[in-house]
Formats: C-alpha cells, structure tokens, sequence
C-alpha cells in the first residue's frame, strides 16, 4: 500500500527498457503507476489525471537514448512538474496590520485550535506581541483548550465566557487589543463543514467584521478525496490567504496538499507537526512533493536534527575530536543529543529505506539505557581514556551496569569505530556530525542483534 | 478511459479519452452495459472506478469490487437490469464485515454479569469523546447505567470536554485530572464500575497517531490494566475514523489493530460531503465491522451502520 512512486516506477521502467523513445504506448504502463501512486498518496481522482496527462505530454517524443534513462528523465518530469505545482518560493504571512488580524478556519478537529497557540507562539519568538481570541462557542471546552494552551505558550486568551455571538466576540476582541497594544490577532474559531451553511454565514460575517489581514485554511494533510470539495468551497466563502496542513508528523503521503495547491492555488503557509507548542515550521514544496511521491522526506531529518543540535558543543566536539580526545563522555553527551531529537523511530523514519526497516524493531528512547548504564558504570578515569579498557574492567563494567561482557565490548567496538570516523571528517559543524549522529542511531538496533 | 486503466485488463493505445461527465447514475448504466453482455463495457467499469475511488474506496479495493462484478457478469451471462443493481450493491457490501445484530437491534450491548467495558481509541481529532458522549446517551436512553473514565489526560481541557459529554448524557465520569496516569484512570473507572454494578464503561482516551510507538504501547498498558480488574475488558476496543481521512486510515487499523485488538469502528464525521469509502477495504482486511457513524456534532447524532445504506451513500 504505502510502497513509493520510485519502487512503483523501477517495476514498470521495465516496459521502457530497450525504446529509443518514450512513446504513448511504452509510457501508458509508466504512467499508470504514476497515477495509481497519487491515488494512494490520497491526490484528487481529477488531479491526479490532469497531473499525469502532463507528465505524459512532456514526455513523449524525448529521446531517452542520450544521457539519461527513461526512469531517470521520467522521475525528473514528475518532480519538476510537481515542483510546478506546488510553487517554489515560500510564501510569508501578511504582519502589516495594526494589529494584525488572523483567522484560523477549517473542519472539525484539524487542528486550528492548537495552530493558533503554536503561530502565537511562534510570532511571539519572532518579537510580535500577539494575543489570542477564543470565538469557539460550540465545541465543549473549547474555550477553556485554548485558555490552557494560552497559558503554555504565554500568550493572552480573550474570552467572553457568556457571550454566545462569536461575530461580537471577534468584533470587541480586537478593539481590545489595540487598546492593550497587541499588534497581533489570532481568531479561533469552531469547525464546520463547508456544507453548514448557517455556519459558513457565521464565519463570512466574522471576516467582514474584523477584516483580517491573513485568513488561513486548516487542513489535515490526512485528508483523502474531499479536500477538493472543501478547500473549494471554503475559499469560495473566505478566498483565504493561505492553507496550514496539520498532523505531518504522521505517515500519510499527504496528496491533499497537491490536491488543494492546483484546486485553490493558494500557497501552503505553515505546517503542523506535532501536538507540542513547538511543532510549528513554514512549508517546503519540495519536501512535500517528495513525500506524496514516496521519495522520503531526508531534508527533514537532517534539518530537524540540526535545529535541536548545539551548535556550541558541536564545535567544542570538533575541537577534541580534531586533537584525538573524542572519549566516552562526548559519547555520553551525544546520545543526550539524539534522544532530545525526541522519539528516535520517528526521526529515523524520515530516511528513505529506514522507515520500513524499522518497522518491525522496536526502539524508543529506552534503547539508548543499556548504552548509557554501561558509560555510567565506567570510572571517570575510564571514561576520559577509552584506551585503558582491559578485561577486568570490563568484567566489572558489565556487572556494574547489569549487562553482560559482550554487550560491554560491543558497545567499545562501537565507540572505537565511531571515534575512528569522526577523525576522519576533518572540518566542518554540525552538518557533519549528523552523519555521525545517525551512525549512532542505529546502534541500539544492532546491539540487539 | 479513467486513469485506473489499470483495472481493463486490455492493453490500450490512446490514453487521454476524458472523463465523461454522466448525469445517469451508475447504476443504471452498469446495467444498461452488461445486461445480455458477458463483459462490463470498459467505460462504465471507468465511471465505476471514479465514482469508487473518489469516494476514498481505494485503488485497491476497487480493483477488488470491479474484478468480483466483472466475474458475476461472465458467470451469468442473462442478468436482468434490477438483478444488476442488486449485484452492484451486494459485491460491495459484502466487503463490509456482518453485524447482524446491531443492524437489526439499535444501541444494544450483550447480558453480562460484568460491566461491558469499551474501549476508545483513534488518532488526533476524529471524534473520540465526541462519540462516547453520543454513546453514553443512547446506553443511558437503553436503560443501561453507563460511567465513562477520563483517561485522555494528555490534550489541553480533555477532561473539561469529557465533563460536559458526561452532564449533557446525564452519565458520572471518573478522572484524576490532567497529567495523570491514563492507565492508573481506567484502572480507577473499572474498579468504581464494578463496586456501582454499572452496565456499560467507556474510557476516552488521547488521540495518538499511530507511528508514534511509545504512544502506541501506552494504549496496550491501559488495556493490561486494566484486566487486573476484569480480565475480559476491554470487550470492546471501538476505533474511530473519520469519514474525510484518505487512504491513511488503512494504517491508522493495522496500527491500532497490532497493538490493542480493535474490534469496532465507528465512523465520524459522516454528515459532511467526505463518503469514508475507506472503510470498506478496512473492514474486509481486518476483519472488523463498522458498528456506528458520527452524523453531527449534537448528542443525538450517532447511527448503528447499516451496510446497504452506506452503499447507497456511495453513489448518492
Ligand atoms: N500529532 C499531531 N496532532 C495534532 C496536530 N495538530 C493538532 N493535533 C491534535 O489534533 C487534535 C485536534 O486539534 P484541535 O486543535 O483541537 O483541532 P480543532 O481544529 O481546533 O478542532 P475543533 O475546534 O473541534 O474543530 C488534538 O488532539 C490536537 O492535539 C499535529 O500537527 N500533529
Ligand atoms: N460534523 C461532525 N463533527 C464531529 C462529529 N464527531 C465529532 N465531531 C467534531 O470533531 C471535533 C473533534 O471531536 P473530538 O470528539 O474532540 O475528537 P477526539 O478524537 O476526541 O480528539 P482528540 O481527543 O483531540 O484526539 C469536534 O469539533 C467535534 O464536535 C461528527 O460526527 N460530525
Ligand atoms: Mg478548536
Ligand atoms: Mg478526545
């Protein structure tokens, strides 16, 4: 089911071997799996054949005899045309309002509620001033949802707890906060579906009020076939300023964000990838357009891991690897590292490849223990000098931690390499390092084995 | 011809034939090209194939729905245009596991000497408490005593939500607040259950996607404690989906189904223009019947599934 366009396209490439060109009729079974992969990534049934009549007409008559391969220059048309698609430069929101008023509009439970605390927050660390307007009224305890996630983000929640007309609310929320100097507003509003439309009335009526600077669109990248319909009719109401996908942090190839670009054309703004008030980042076509064809989302890795990499111990790091001190305490605090990346399966998961070789070995954060009792049960002698490690040391390093001797020695062995391959990188920050960083993430893994 | 060709098992030379767009229903023009046929007309089985796949039915299990009516038509060559409807809808609710006895007796639960204890579990924001607050209504409406536990301690004003649910349905609620352990809650709620005699027990919990593994294996610790205090529960682990989620709901059951045995689905969020085909290949795969569809916001807005209607809705 979630196999990847590439593995797809290897299989039917076969067809095109041994054409001197693509032609409709060696390019038909190509072209078929092509769409059959958009379907499964949940891209709308009318796209995803827009989409590959393109790709087609692109194709045909090139001369797949010179430099590349068919597959080659055929993934090559997919991505551009998908790049294409999706638009290449990111796409800010609009900060010029005095204040600046936000509206967060979508179906129920896609997220606008803790997306509007994570873009408060998020504008707050870029030194706005934003406050955060609670106009949901119908959902039990919506309003008291966002008064926590206000508090947990230190952003202010206004409320009108008896007031039952959020247009009134919206209205005074804002006079509100010009008077209390916010430069920002953020409307949370109730879910609804596009077919409600008393509740579609609603929301007309609070964007004629407050008239916001940025309407977005929040969609769940889970969204199958209806975000056509949906992201239609919204902006047919609302003509929104931009589309928030939410819940990346899941598995699912997220063809809605294709669907929804050629549908609306309106840019994705932010994405939403986790329930934590931090798990907010701006959108990269690119990374998308690979993801809803299977290609694996390795960009990602890396810079996630480099957002949560010290950059200053990186350096200090290089230092002592550069004069051959790596020791076991670096290696102690680079494990810190990995695990403050959060749950390891997930980061690692973004590789291409690894996803599915994970799948069935369980390791979280807990992997890392027995790496981390047998470092603890060292000496700090031992610790700063790798070199020293004998077999009575061992012996007791193995006892003290509650392992056994082969894991203490394969855990050296590990070390050793690791300390090998680090002073074979001669410069460079914390980009290299990953690489390290990664060798290590699969330690725990071949521990067990 | 549709884009998935790839069900005509005929090769096929010219590639960019549109989509008609039809204001017949597919019904009537099944039949109209197979009756006294042996073989479905190709561009039929593609008006098929769009009216499926656009319902999130899935490539795969169209491909399944097609080759099973494919088969029927050569098999019996005479088949009448009524019969035909007839076939349509069959093959594809056939997919859809049994539920007799809900489909035929409402929001009722089996006689038991312990508290029938349903377990609710479901990615982020599908409509989990939601639904147990509809289905504390309808047991309570049954004559049932109902108490629901508030193991979702983890989402911002879970437990508020889960409150209001609990008054609205007229239902009590155990909770030990936010943060709390969800598993040492449902712990709590079964014991209460059992020293009150209550009928029916419905523990909320937090929505989780479901690669996240150390989530996951929460859910199987809630459901291991749980049986410390009756060793059958939970009798029911009821997966929620919502009707707009794509293909990914496939990995939503696996997931869920590895880690907790999930037994039944409900479909949430049915009442917009999203058709939730999904669940059709689910509930083939898996093995497990839909038993309940979320139709609106309000606590009265909750169906036992009914197969041949939800085929119905397929084409409507
Ligand atoms: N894993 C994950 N969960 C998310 C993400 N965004 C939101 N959620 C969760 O999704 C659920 C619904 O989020 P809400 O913010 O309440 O959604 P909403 O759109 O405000 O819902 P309504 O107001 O009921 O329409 C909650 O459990 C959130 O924690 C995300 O990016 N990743
Ligand atoms: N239209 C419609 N909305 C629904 C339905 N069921 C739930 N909702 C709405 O969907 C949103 C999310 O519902 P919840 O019950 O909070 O979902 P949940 O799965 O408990 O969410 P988390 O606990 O955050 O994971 C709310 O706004 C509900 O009112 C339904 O059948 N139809
Ligand atoms: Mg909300
Ligand atoms: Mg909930």
């Amino acid at each position: 089911m979630f196999e990847g366009l590439s593995e797809k396209l290897e299989r039917s490439f076969a067809i095109l071997k041994g054409h001197g060109h693509i032609t409709e009729i060696n390019v038909a079974e190509t072209m078929k799996e092509i769409r059959r992969a958009l379907l499964d990534a949940d891209v709308s049934y009318k796209i995803a054949k827009q989409f590959t009549d393109e790709v087609k007409e692109k194709a045909l008559g090139q001369n797949v005899l010179t430099a590349v391969s068919p597959s080659q220059l055929i993934v090559k048309i997919v991505r551009d045309s998908m790049a294409e698609l999706m638009g290449s430069q990111k796409e800010d929101i609009n900060l010029k309002g005095k204040p600046t008023i936000i509206l967060i509009a979508g179906l129920q439970g896609s997220g606008k509620t803790t997306f509007s605390a994570k873009l408060a927050s998020y504008l707050k660390k870029k030194g706005k001033h934003p406050m955060m307007v609670a106009c949901d009224i119908y959902r039990p305890a919506a309003i008291e949802q966002l008064k926590v996630l206000g508090e947990q983000v230190g952003v202010e929640v206004y409320t009108e707890e008896e007031n039952k007309e959020p247009v009134r609310i919206a209205k005074r929320s804002v006079a509100y906060a010009k008077d209390k100097g916010y430069d920002v507003v953020i409307v949370d509003i109730a879910g609804r579906l596009a077919i409600d439309n008393e509740m579609m009335n609603e929301i007309s009526a609070i964007k004629e009020t407050v008239k916001p600077q940025e309407t977005l669109f929040v969609v769940d990248s889970m969204t199958g076939q209806d975000a056509v319909n949906t992201a239609k009719t919204f902006n047919d109401r609302l003509d929104y300023e931009g589309v928030v996908l939410t819940k990346l942090d899941g598995d699912t190839r997220g063809g809605a964000a294709l669907t929804i670009k050629a549908v609306v054309n309106k840019p994705i703004k932010f994405v939403s990838i986790g329930e934590n008030m931090d798990a907010i980042d701006v959108f990269h076509p690119d990374r998308m357009s690979d993801r809803i064809l299977g290609m694996g989302d390795i960009v990602s890795f890396v810079e996630k891991a480099q957002e949560q990499f010290d950059e200053k111990e990186a350096q200090k790091l290089q230092k002592r690897i550069a004069k051959n001190q790596f020791d076991f305490n670096d290696f102690l605090k680079q494990i810190k590292q990995i695990k403050k990346m959060g749950n390891v399966k997930d980061l690692a998961g973004m590789i291409p490849g690894m996803g599915k070789a994970l799948k069935d070995t369980e390791i979280d954060d807990d992997a890392f223990k027995s790496i981390e009792a047998i470092i603890h049960s060292m000496t700090p002698f031992e610790r700063e000098n790798p070199d020293v490690m004998n077999g009575s040391r061992r012996k007791r390093i193995a006892l003290g931690s509650g392992t056994d001797v082969p894991e203490v020695n394969r855990l050296i062995k590990q070390f050793s390499e690791t300390s090998r391959m680090m002073r074979m990188m001669t410069s460079g920050g914390g980009r290299k390092m990953l690489q390290t960083m990664r060798n290590m993430k699969n330690m725990p893994n071949r521990m067990k084995h | 011809m549709g884009v998935l060709s790839i069900f005509s098992k005929e090769k096929k030379e010219k590639l960019d034939h549109g989509l008609e767009k039809t204001k017949q229903s597919v019904f009537s023009k099944i039949s109209k090209a197979v009756v006294g046929k042996s073989k479905v007309d190709d561009e039929v089985l593609d008006n098929l194939e769009e009216v499926l796949v656009t319902s999130d039915v899935g490539v795969e299990t169209t491909l399944k729905i097609i080759e099973r009516i494919e088969g029927r038509v050569s098999r019996d060559k005479y088949l009448g245009t009524s019969e035909l409807n007839q076939i349509l809808k069959e093959e594809i609710a056939n997919l859809l596991q049994e539920n007799n006895a809900l489909e035929s007796t409402g929001f009722e639960l089996p006689e038991m000497d312990e508290p029938y204890v349903i377990m609710v579990v479901g990615v982020n924001g599908v409509g989990k408490t939601t639904t147990i607050g509809k289905l504390a209504y309808q047991f309570k409406k049954a004559g049932k005593s109902v108490l629901l536990g508030a193991s979702d301690t983890f989402r911002a004003a879970a437990v508020d939500q889960l409150k209001i649910w609990a008054e609205r349905a007229r239902v009590p609620f155990i909770t030990q607040g936010m943060g709390a352990d969800p598993a040492s809650v449902a712990f709590d709620t079964l014991k209460s259950a059992i020293s009150q005699k209550v009928d029916v027990v419905i523990i909320d919990t937090a929505g989780r996607l479901h690669n996240k593994v150390n989530l996951m294996n929460e859910l199987g610790k809630i459901k291991r404690v749980m049986q410390k205090v009756i060793p059958d529960a939970p009798h029911e682990i009821l997966l929620i989906l919502d009707a707009s989620t794509g293909q990914n709901a496939i990995e939503q059951a696996k997931q869920f189904t590895e880690v907790t045995d999930v037994n039944a689905i409900a479909l949430a969020k049915l009442d917009g223009t999203a058709k939730g085909g999904v669940v059709l290949g689910i509930s083939d795969q898996f093995k497990i019947p839909v038993k309940y569809i979320g139709i609106g916001e309000k606590i009265e807005d909750l169906q036992v599934f009914n197969r041949y209607e939800f085929v119905d809705s397929l084409f409507s």
